[in-house]
């Protein structure tokens, strides 16, 4: 199975429901499978804090969400996670294309990444990084686990995880 | 017309509805006006009411009115092709477009000038959009509610706040009761 299949099922097994994407080239093949899985409502959104939103009110709905987006959205993103999903105490994975890492071509995407970690840290946000697919193995466990704590988790892959850049 | 009277004239229309209440005054003004565990008081996120709203539409069937703002929605612009391209046939979006930040000192809004927030949202997509004067807006929401399709309301309003307490209540309690009135 491929890993975009993978990442997709154990959202699926999760009971997750609802899905809101911002694209990144590394997460183009999970947002495809996750398009086509009939069990996933999956909408698009045009910029991550309208995304996370959406996802607060599937919640609300009794539809379990997740978000998918870049760690650019970390930065875009903190007032949402702080007085929205953390402050009304919501659950939210966020799986996301940790740019910028080990293999990264384009330089500027550094300037994001140095800081990833560190805000998600100043945020309590739980943090898992995934660096080789094996490590997808503890999908289900992180999805169970932010259901159980109703907090925003955060997922990172990197370039490593998703097999470089073609040459890179 | 301001906020708060249009509020109160539409309070018992609101009342059996799912609403979701944008930031600042207009939330006070409702909660003081008619506190309901069918309501969500947003207490911080500017912009994101109607997103909230779209998603919880999305999933479930009854009716979800969104109380939003022009301010509000000028700083989420995203949000109108994102309910355009999602069409929930039980949501409604009623933006109180009083052409200023009420809750901010009543700066004026780009929305109070050359913008209009109706054309802005046929634009992009949205197919049953009725701009109103403030006093047909009880009877456009009304309309809006029978007719199960997905409405954008703008209600141009004046601009202008009534004093009204802050909201104390814990937001887990207001999200808990609010997600009990849901699923009931």
């Amino acid at each position: 199975m491929s890993i975009d299949k993978k990442i997709t099922e154990d959202l699926v097994a999760a009971k997750i429901g609802f899905v809101t994407t911002v694209p990144c080239k590394q997460l183009a093949g999970v947002i495809d499978e996750i398009d086509r899985h009939p069990d996933i409502f999956h909408i698009p959104s045009n910029k991550e804090d309208e995304g996370m939103g959406l996802c607060a009110g599937a919640w609300m709905g009794g539809t379990r969400p997740a978000i998918i987006m870049q760690n650019t959205a970390i930065g875009v993103t903190i007032n949402t996670l702080a007085t929205l999903i953390q402050y009304y105490r919501m659950p939210l994975p966020m799986l996301i294309s940790y740019r910028g890492e080990l293999r990264e071509p384009v330089a500027c995407q550094v300037e994001m990444a140095v800081h990833t970690k560190a805000l998600l840290a100043e945020l309590k946000i739980p943090t898992y990084h995934f660096h080789k697919q094996s490590d997808a193995d503890e999908l289900p466990n992180i999805l169970d686990y932010t259901f159980m704590c109703n907090k925003p988790v955060a997922i990172l892959t990197d370039a490593n995880f998703w097999g470089g850049y073609g040459d890179q | 017309m301001i906020r708060s009277e249009i509020l109160k004239e539409i309070a018992p229309i609101l009342r059996d509805q799912l609403v979701i209440c944008n930031i600042g005054i207009p939330s006070q003004e409702l909660h003081a006006i008619d506190d309901q565990p069918t309501n969500f008081y947003m207490l911080g996120t500017m912009g994101l009411a109607s997103s909230i709203g779209l998603g919880l539409a999305l999933v479930q069937k009854k009716p979800v009115i969104v109380i939003d703002g022009d301010g509000s929605v000028l700083t989420n612009l995203g949000t109108l092709p994102t309910i355009a391209n999602n069409v929930a046939p039980n949501y409604i979006l009623l933006i109180i477009d009083n052409g200023s930040y009420g809750s901010t000192g009543d700066q004026p809004t780009y929305a109070g000038r050359k913008t209009s927030l109706a054309k802005m949202a046929e634009a992009a997509g949205c197919e049953r959009v009725i701009e109103c004067r403030a006093e047909e807006t009880g009877q456009v929401l009304q309309e809006a509610l029978d007719a199960g399709e997905m409405t954008v309301i703008v209600s141009k309003c004046e601009s202008g706040n009534a004093k009204m307490p802050v909201i104390t209540m814990d937001p887990v309690v207001i999200r808990d009761r609010f997600m009990k009135a849901v699923e009931a």
